[in-house]
This record gives structure tokens, sequence and C-alpha cells, in this order.
């Protein structure tokens, strides 16, 4: 127990310093990984902890990051007053799927490709009606300053997602150790079993879905207000549907880590493909060979490996 | 807007697309139907498909529809080694397993073809593309009209196949009754590797019925999956009869859509659709069991 | 303390459960019979909430609680057993049993606590590490017990506990049952087999196909002809007379 809080505590101090020892380019690779880890620690909380596979996360990435830039941009918002209120839209969006979807008492595959058709909906409605400016996408006005919720060093972009990061795990940490997240994995594992043991697995599922609709939502903004646009096509794009639920199922579904160690996994891979590609000239185009390993991994790690990366760690602790 | 004529001609548009689409959702319904398992990389192994068509044109000069017989052959083959090395072997466990596998392997598929064949949108150019048939008031192009009739003939010879010989009682018994299926010594594991192959075979069929009207693009399954997810959960996981019906409503649901709502909003219906059957009516039309 | 009154549940044509009446009186042991396929564990399964009964009434502690949900009328004391085990399977039986004990504390340590005195209660002492998929069939009858009973019930209903044990193990388990009934849990008890029935219950009911056909000490039970007859077939009270 002590190890793993020295562990943590030494990899936070590395996770600190890190940016301040190497150049702004692979500062902005740190800020992916921590920012993807925890848009993937907002996918596991429902997915890997309560069970409730997703394959349309990305409904709650582009609420959020809809609702905030919509807010400042047609409103005139101020970005971190949005932040919160995109992630009530969120959770709102969250609860509803939710409701509807657990009410009509869909499970496993039926709740997953209900989800990507939520976000299917909402990716076509966002192309479609005038207040998103439709397939336009919508700018936000760059003005750097932190009250605009805009940096001009990278550096600090880093430290927000490196804390959002951390509250996620920390959010992870504690459903380790609660009763809502022993509740979860009793639902995960079992319903019935659940429901005899006085569960109201209704309420829980849609307590956890709210939860990760909010937490992803908040994600949605903070990519906004980093690349100043989004479109209907990143916002509710199936690619990044698959990213959050890849990063946790690869990293370890349920287990605290997983999303960042897959995180990690998926940039590591994605940076050893693009420096292929640049010197080798014949490897010019091999940027989807990252996918294709990444997609030969979570087949295996289904397969074979159902505690993802993760339980690799966990077996070499136990032997030794 | 509401001119007659014009909706005429879209409904028409629509069932003619909705014929391949049965296709495309026959395939589907039978892996369901037999194995249990939502086979997620239907959409991916279909546009692996359209770009086995497009190069034996572009290559060799086989016309789409002079090649049914080899890409068809060849998906049965592609779908039965697959079943035989990847699906059956981790077809156990929760249900989500399986869909995440073929979520794998789709991403896989997506990106070997973006790898291998670039991400330009390709089209064949058939000699009677620009042939038109001219029905009521509504003009159709040739190629969509054989692509329809094929389609038929297709999904009725396999319908009497799964009638008549005696691979199809077997496929029909252990869609019923796996445990009796087994007891009576029909070769189980058998059954379910010729059932995903010739769930893949459909989408042979369908990919060159679809290429001399059609393009593709290594993302052209994403926008087949979830058309073909929609047309069996209309009709009832497992139904054939469910996909011919879903086939045609999702197709005229889709032509009329974008007519009325305009090409963007247009595709809505279809995933509305989707939502609407799960949460009111997970049977669907003519399915038993959800 | 548990009234069931006229309670009916069919699935399709089939009437699993017809007209059943059954009571269980405070600090019991009450034992539930009956042939394959009677309707014992949909009787159950109805008594606890997941089947809604097509008619009928529930009365627990002089409350209503026809089709009121699972989670609550577990919450309202009375918790129930699975014939066919649902462990969690992939977590340890430590985190099986504190599940249940959730119910009434949020409090992790006491939860931990209390699971370790079910634990010990059931003979479960040495398993609490071991996870849920790799306990045998008889550690998964215990955890099925230990996790209904760190609910905290008045009432507990176990379906076929003794099912699958061997001699030793059953001698076990009814010494287990005993002790929970000794700290003032009432117990209403499927079994299919008698014998096991006969060494614990005070009252024995006799379901068969949904119908309740017979209800007494278990001595009365055995002779009764109707009861003979439901678990050999017709004519063989007569038989066995002869
Ligand atoms: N969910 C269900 N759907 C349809 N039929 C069911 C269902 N559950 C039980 N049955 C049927 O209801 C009847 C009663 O079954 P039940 O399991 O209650 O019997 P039981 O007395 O517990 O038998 P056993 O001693 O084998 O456990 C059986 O014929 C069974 O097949
Ligand atoms: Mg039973």
């Amino acid at each position: 127990m002590n190890r793993a809080a020295l562990l943590c505590a030494l990899g936070l101090l590395a996770a600190l310093a890190y940016p301040l020892l190497v150049p702004n380019y692979l500062v902005t690779i740190g800020m992916l990984v921590f920012f993807t880890a925890f848009i993937g620690q907002s996918w596991n909380i429902a997915g890997g902890f309560a069970g409730q596979t997703s394959f349309g996360h990305v409904v709650f990435f582009g609420t959020g990051a809809y609702t905030s830039t919509i807010l400042q941009v047609t409103w005139g918002w101020n970005p971190w007053l949005a932040w919160p209120a995109a992630m009530a839209a969120g959770g709102a969006v969250g609860w509803m799927i939710a409701v509807l979807s657990f009410r009509a008492g869909l499970r496993g595959s039926y709740f997953a490709l209900i989800t990507l058709a939520f976000a299917e909906v909402f990716r076509i409605l966002a192309n479609s009606v005038p207040f998103t400016k439709g397939g336009l996408g919508m700018l936000l006005k760059s003005d750097p300053r932190p009250i605009n919720f805009q940096f001009k060093d990278p550096i600090w972009v880093y430290y927000l997602a490196l804390l959002l990061c951390v509250v996620s795990l920390l959010i992870a940490w504690h459903l380790t150790r609660s009763r809502f997240g022993a509740r979860l994995v009793a639902i995960r594992e079992n319903e019935d079993a659940a429901r005899a043991l006085g569960i109201d697995v209704f309420a829980e599922k849609v307590k956890v879905l709210t939860l990760s609709g909010a937490m992803c939502a908040a994600g949605g903004t903070f990519y906004a207000q980093k690349y100043l646009y989004i479109d209907p096509g990143i916002a509710f794009g199936v690619d990044k549907s698959v990213e959050m639920l890849l990063v946790s199922m690869v990293g370890g579904a349920g287990t605290i880590f997983g999303p960042l160690i897959g995180s990690f996994t998926l940039m590591g891979i994605n940076e050893v493909t693009r420096w292929l590609a640049s010197v080798v000239p014949a490897l010019k185009n091999v940027q989807p060979l990252s996918l294709i390993v990444y997609g030969i991994m979570l087949i295996l790690i289904v397969a074979r490996l159902p505690d993802g990366l993760m339980s690799l760690f966990r077996r070499k602790r136990r032997h030794a | 807007m509401f001119d007659p004529a014009f909706l005429f001609a879209g409904v028409l548009n629509g069932l003619l697309a909705g014929g391949i689409y049965v296709l495309v959702a026959v395939g589907l319904t039978l892996i369901y139907g037999v194995l249990h398992i939502i086979n997620f990389a239907h959409g991916s192994l279909l546009m692996l498909a359209m770009y086995a068509v497009f190069y034996l044109w572009r290559l060799i000069g086989i016309d789409p529809y002079a090649a049914l017989p080899v890409v068809i052959a060849g998906a049965f083959g592609f779908g039965f080694v697959l079943y035989r090395l990847l699906i059956g072997r981790y077809n156990h466990g929760r249900d989500e397993n399986i869909l995440l596998i073929t979520l794998g392997l789709s991403i896989v598929i997506d990106n070997v073809a973006l790898l291998f064949f670039g991400g330009d949108t390709q089209t064949i150019d058939v000699p009677y593309a620009g042939t038109f048939v001219e029905i009521g008031a509504a003009f159709l192009p040739l190629p969509k009209i054989i692509s329809f009739a094929a389609s038929l003939v297709i999904c009725a010879a396999l319908g009497l196949y799964m009638a008549k010989s005696d691979m199809g009682k077997a496929i029909r018994a252990v869609a019923k009754e796996r445990q009796g299926a087994r007891l009576v010594g029909i070769d189980v594991e058998n059954v379910f590797a010729v059932s995903y192959g010739i769930g893949i075979a459909c989408l042979g069929a369908a990919a060159c019925l679809l290429m001399p009207t059609y393009y593709v693009t290594p993302s052209s399954g994403h926008a087949f999956v979830l058309v073909a997810f929609t047309i069996v959960v209309l009709g009832g996981m497992g139904s054939f009869a469910g996909a011919a019906v879903g086939g045609f409503i999702i197709g005229i649901t889709e032509s009329l859509g974008g007519l009325f709502l305009g090409e963007q909003l247009g595709q809505i219906g279809i995933s509305l659709i989707f939502i609407l059957i799960l949460l009111l009516k997970p049977t669907g039309l003519f399915g038993s069991k959800a | 303390m548990l009234e069931v009154r006229e309670v009916s549940k069919s699935f399709g044509g089939l009437k699993a459960v017809d007209r059943a009446s059954l009571d269980v009186a405070p600090g019991e042991i009450v034992g539930l019979i009956g042939p394959n396929g009677a309707g014992k564990t949909t009787l159950f399964a109805t008594i606890a909430g997941f089947h809604r009964p097509d008619a009928g009434t529930v009365t627990f502690e002089g409350k209503p609680i026809t089709g009121l949900a699972p989670h609550r009328i577990c919450a309202a004391g009375m918790v129930r057993t699975f014939q066919i085990t649902q462990p969690f399977a992939g977590i340890s039986v430590r985190e099986n049993i504190m599940v249940g004990a959730y119910l009434h504390t949020a409090d992790r340590h006491l939860a931990a606590r209390e699971a370790e005195a079910v634990a010990g209660l059931v003979g479960m002492k040495d398993q609490l590490d071991q996870r849920g998929a790799d306990l045998t069939v008889a550690g998964r009858k215990r955890l099925e017990l230990a996790r209904a009973l760190a609910t905290g019930p008045r009432l507990l209903l176990l379906d076929e506990v003794m099912a699958g044990l061997n001699p030793t193990e059953i001698v076990e388990i009814v010494g287990v049952i005993r002790n929970i009934r000794a700290s003032g849990v009432t117990i209403l008890l499927i079994e299919h087999v008698m014998q096991a029935v006969t060494s614990l219950a005070e009252r024995v009911y006799v379901l068969n196909q949904g119908r309740m056909i017979a209800e007494g000490t278990p001595a009365a039970i055995a002779d009764n002809e109707e009861v003979i007859e439901a678990y050999l077939g017709r004519g063989a009270a007569k038989v066995l007379r002869a």
C-alpha cells in the first residue's frame, strides 16, 4: 500500500517536472496523453467499473464542446463559467440516455449500439441545425489570456490536462473503495444478484452514466479551448468514441490506471509510427499502422487478457 | 415539394436501394440468428468486398456483375476462415466480448484499407451507367434496376438453399436448438463457420451490386454498419422476413428523408428508427426474442 | 411474518405457480419441497419481487409487498438466494459479501468487518481472498448464503443450498443454518430432497405442478399419500403400503 502511494507520488513529481525539461512539441504530446487518459477514464467509469460498454461516448464529449462554445460565441459567456454549464449539459444527456435505455431494459451489446445511434443523431443534428453553424463548424476567437481559458505557453495547457487526469484518477480510486463503486462492480458482475442484495440497479446505472457524461463533457470543453475550433465530425465522430473505449480496454477496463496506461501506449505507438514515417521515406503513409496495431491489441486483450495491460503489472508484482 | 411524381420517384429509388440493403441485412441477421453474435465488422467487411470488386475491374477489367461468382466465393472463404481463426475461438463469455472483438476487427480492416488503398474515393465506370429506364414519371438508372433484380434473385436462391439443402436444414436446426442439434450429430462448429461464411458471402454479392452505382472509401463501412443494424433490429434480430421488409422500409426512409429533409438531416431517420425500435419494441416487427 | 395468498404466475401457457399460499411465523424454519419443475423457484422469485405475480398478494411483516422491486424487498428485510448460484465472479469473496453488507452501511471498514464476521459464520474464513469464480460448488452455495446474510435480513429465502453437496458438507451447512436461526433470522428453505428438510424444518409445504398440495410436520408429510404420489408417480402410495 505504502509502496503504491510512493510510486504515485514519484509519478506525479515526474509529470510535474517533465514539461520543464523537454521541448514544446513533447509537452503537447504529454498533454494529449493526460487528456486522452481523462476522457478514457470517463468511459472507464461507466464501461469498465459498471460494465456498461458504450460505443457512443463521444455524444457527451460533443455536447460539452458545443455547449461551452455556443455559450461563448453566441451568448458571450466567459469560458470558465461555460465549463460547468457544459458539464451539466453532458450530465443531462447521460441521464437522458440512461433513463431511456435502462428503462427499456437494454443491456450489453444493445446498450453499446444504442449509444452509437445517439451519437449519430447528435452528429447529424449538429450538422443541420443553425445554432451550431452546421458542417461549417464553430471558431472560438483567439485571445490567449488565462481569464479566457486560453494559454500562450503550452505548459499551462499541459498542467491543466494533468490536473484533469489526476482528478479522474481520484474519482476512479474513490470508486474502488466506496459503496457506490462496489455497487457498480456488483452490477457489472451480475445484475440479478445485485438486485437481490438490495441494489437499485436502475438508479445506480443512471447515476454512473450521468457522472460519466459530465466528466466527458468537461473534456469536450477542454478540447474546444485548446484547438479553438470544433465541427460535427470532430465533436460527435465515431473516432473519439473508439479512442476512449480503446485506451480503457487496452490499459485495463475497470482499473484505476487502465486509461492512463492505455493512453500512454496509444500515444507511444502513434509517435513511433510518425517517427518511422518521417525517417523512412518508403513509409510515408504508414499513419494507419498505429490504429492497426491498436485494433489488434484490442482483439488480443478481449480474447486473452480481460484486465488489460494492467494485469501484466499485477502479475509481475505477484511474482516478485 | 409534395408533387406525387416526385414522391413516386423517391419511393422507387428507395425500393431499389432497399433491395441491396436486404442482402447486407440478411447476412447480418443470419449470423445473429445462428451464432447469436453481433458482427460489428459487417460494414468493414462489406467495404473490403467493394474494394475487391473495384480492383477486379481496375486491374483485370472484370465487370462488377460478372465478378459475382468470384467475389461471393472469395467472401465465403474469407468469412469461413475468419470464423475458424478468430470469431469462433472467442465466441463465449459476455456478449459484449464478441462485439468488442469485431470492433477491433473493423478498426484493423478500415486502417489496412487506408494503408493499402489510400483515402481516395473510388468508383467504377460501367458502360451502361448512363442508361436510364422510364417507369411512370420516374427515370431510373439501369444498373440500379439490374442490381435490384439480382439482389432479389440471390436472396431467393439463399432462401431455397436454406429450405432444401442438407446444410441449410442443419443451419436452421442449429439456429433453433443448438444443444439438440449437437445431440443428433450435427457438427455445430462447422455449421457456425459455414453460416458466418454465408453471411459474408452475402456482403460479397452486395458489393458487386453496389459498385456500378456507388463509390467506395476506407470509411464506407461506417456508412453501412448502422444501416444494417437498423434493418435487422427493425425486422427482428434473426428474422429473414424481417430483414427483407426492414431493408425496403429503410431504403425508402432514407430516400424520402433525403428528399424532404435534405442531404444532411435526411440521414437522421435511420438512427432515430434504430433508437425507437430498441426502446419501444426490441423484438422488432418479426422477431421472437430481443 | 410472511403471508403468501393465492399467488399465481404463468409463463406463456404454463402455469408455473397456481394459487399457492403459505405462511411463515417469526423464528421458524419452514421447508418448501416438491418434485422437479414444481414451481418452487418461481414462487420464491415471485415473493422476492423478481416476477410480478399474475394474481395474489404477498405481505411481509404486515406490509403489502406484492410486485415491489427486489431491492425494495431486500431493504425491507427479506432476501433470497439463487438455486443456480450467481457469484460476482471477478471479485473476491470478501468483496462479494461486502456488497450485501453495504445495504445498511456506507462505511467500507465496517462492511469489511461484517463480511469477515459473516464469513466466519458460514465457514468461509479461509476463502475471503479467493475470487468468486474460483470457488467449488459448496463454496458458491456458502457464498450465496453469506452475501444474503450480510444484508441483515429478518427472513431468509434459501433455494436449494444443499443440492450438489456431499454428506459432510450437508451436515456442515445444516449446522450453519441452525446457527443463523439461533441468531434470530427466520428461514424459508426450498429443498428438492426431503431428507434434508426433515432435519431442519418444523413445518413443510409441498408444491406440485404449481399447486400447494400439503402442509404439516415433516413426519406427517412423509406419510401423506398425495405427496408420495407427487414424488413417485400415480399409484406409488398403494404400492408402498402393500
Ligand atoms: N423464466 C421462465 N420462463 C419460462 N418458463 C419458466 C421460467 N422459469 C421457470 N419456468 C418453468 O416453470 C416451471 C417451474 O419451474 P421452477 O424452476 O419454479 O421449478 P422448481 O420447483 O424450482 O424445480 P427444480 O426442483 O428443478 O428447481 C418449469 O416447468 C419451468 O420450466
Ligand atoms: Mg428450483
